[in-house]
C-alpha cells in the first residue's frame, strides 16, 4: 500500500517505552546538545540526532512529527521537542525537551549580546557569520532530500506530487504558509483518506 | 507597581499576544516586534533593534533568540526569561494538547489519513524554506558552492555537520565571499 510507508504505527515507539526510552535527563541534554549547535537552523540537528545517531524514532516517525509540529501554531523546532518529548515521558518529558532546547541558547545569546560592542568592531565575524549561513543552508537541503527519499519509490507518486506543489508554490511563487496549508493540505489529506479506505 | 514590574507586565502580555500569531515561525513577527519594541514602547532605538537582531541570528538555537534579547534588554535575566516563556508556553500547551490527543487516535482513519495527507506538504515545505535561505544566503558564487558542497557531504558521508559550518565560517572570515 502506498500509505503503508507513512503510517508506520505508533505502537513501535509505546512498546518500546518500558525498555529503552530515554530519561528525562537524557531527553533535555539530547536537546540541548543540538540546540547549542544549531547555527541557522536546528531541525536538520534534531533528525540526525533523533534518527540517526541515538534512533529514538524511525525516520518515518520523524516525518510524522515534524508535518505536526509545522501544522501548529509557533516555532516549529519547539513544537517538535514537545511532541517527542511527550511522547516519551509526559508533561515531565515535554518540558525537559522544551528546557534543554531553550535554556543554553538564551545563556550564550545573552552572552553574545553583552559581549557585542567588542566583536561588533570585527568585520571578519560578520564575514564568517555569511560563510555559516550558506554552510547552513546546505545542511538543511541535504535534510530535506533525506526525509523526501521515500517519496520517490513507485507507489508514493502522488504523495510526491504534493510535496513538489507544496515546494513550487513556496519557494517559486511566494505563497505564505497559511495559504500553502489551507490549499494543499486539505486536498493532499483527502487523496490520503481515499486511499487509505 | 514599581518600574521594573510594570515593565515585566508589558513583556508578558506582548509576547503571549504574538506568539498567538506566530504561524509560519517567529520570524515572520519581526516586523511587528520592531514596531512594538522601537515605535510603541520606546524600549530601544531602530538600530539598538537592528544589532540585536544580528546578533540572534548569528546565535546557535532556535529561530527565535530575537524574542529573549528584547527581553534581556528590557528587564535584564528576568525579562529574557519572561518573554522567552511567554512566546513559546501558549504554543507548547497547544502542542502538547494535540500531542497527546494524536497519539491517542493513533489507529483512526481520519488521524491516519491527516498525518498520511500532512507529510508530503511538511516535506514539500521543508526543502521550500531550504530554497529560500539559500537564495537570500547565497549572493555569491563561492556562497552558492559552500552551500552544494555541504548539502552533498551530509547527505553522502558522515561527516559532522559543524565541521561543515565552521569551514563556511573560515571561508567567510578570509573575505572569500
Amino acid at each position: 500500500m502506498a500509505y503503508a510507508a507513512f503510517m508506520s504505527s505508533r505502537s513501535d515507539v509505546l512498546d518500546s517505552r518500558s525498555s529503552d526510552r530515554p530519561s528525562l535527563m537524557q531527553i533535555a541534554l539530547g536537546f540541548g546538545g543540538i540546540a547549542i549547535v544549531g547555527f541557522g537552523g536546528v531541525l536538520p540537528w534534531a533528525r540526525r540526532m533523533l534518527v540517526e545517531q541515538r534512533r529514538w524514532m524511525t525516520p518515518s516517525q520523524f516525518s510524522e512529527d515534524l508535518a505536526l509540529s509545522q501544522f501548529l501554531p509557533g516555532p516549529n523546532i519547539v513544537n517538535l521537542s514537545i511532541v517527542v518529548g511527550q511522547r516519551f515521558h509526559g508533561l515531565p518529558g515535554a518540558a525537559a525537551a522544551a528546557i534543554g532546547l531553550l535554556g543554553p541558547p538564551m545563556l550564550i545569546v545573552i552572552l553574545l549580546a553583552s559581549i557585542y560592542g567588542y566583536w561588533n568592531e570585527i568585520a571578519a565575524v560578520h564575514d564568517a557569520m555569511r560563510g555559516v549561513a550558506s554552510a547552513a543552508a546546505g545542511l538543511i537541503l541535504a535534510t530535506a532530500a533525506k526525509m523526501a527519499v521515500p517519496l520517490f519509490r513507485a507507489d508514493a507518486r502522488l504523495q510526491l506530487a504534493f510535496a513538489i506543489i507544496t515546494f513550487l508554490g513556496v519557494a517559486v511563487l511566494g505563497a505564505s504558509l497559511p495559504v500553502v496549508l489551507l490549499a494543499i493540505a486539505p486536498v493532499s489529506v483527502a487523496f490520503a483518506w481515499w486511499r487509505v479506505r | 507597581m514599581s518600574r521594573e514590574d510594570s515593565e515585566l507586565w508589558t513583556i508578558a502580555f506582548t509576547f503571549s499576544y504574538l506568539s498567538m500569531l506566530a504561524v509560519g515561525g517567529v520570524n515572520a513577527l519581526v516586523p511587528e516586534m520592531h514596531r512594538l519594541s522601537v515605535d510603541v514602547y520606546g524600549w530601544m532605538t531602530s538600530t539598538r533593534f537592528t544589532d540585536l537582531f544580528a546578533i540572534a541570528q548569528a546565535s546557535p538555537g532556535p529561530n527565535m533568540m530575537i524574542v529573549t534579547l528584547i527581553g534581556w534588554q528590557v528587564a535584564g535575566v528576568p525579562g529574557a526569561v519572561l518573554a522567552t516563556a511567554c512566546m513559546t508556553l501558549p504554543t507548547s500547551v497547544a502542542a502538547f494538547l494535540v500531542a497527546t490527543t494524536w497519539d491517542r487516535f493513533r489507529e483512526a482513519k481520519w488521524r491516519i489519513a491527516t498525518q498520511s495527507g500532512l507529510v508530503p506538504v511538511a516535506i514539500g515545505l521543508f526543502s521550500a524554506s531550504a530554497f529560500v535561505l539559500a537564495r537570500h544566503a547565497d549572493e555569491t558564487l563561492v556562497a552558492f558552492l559552500i552551500t552544494i558542497a555541504t548539502a552533498a557531504l551530509v547527505y553522502y558521508t558522515k561527516v559532522h555537520p559543524l565541521l561543515l559550518l565552521g569551514a563556511g565560517g573560515a571561508i567567510g572570515a578570509m573575505g572569500l565571499l
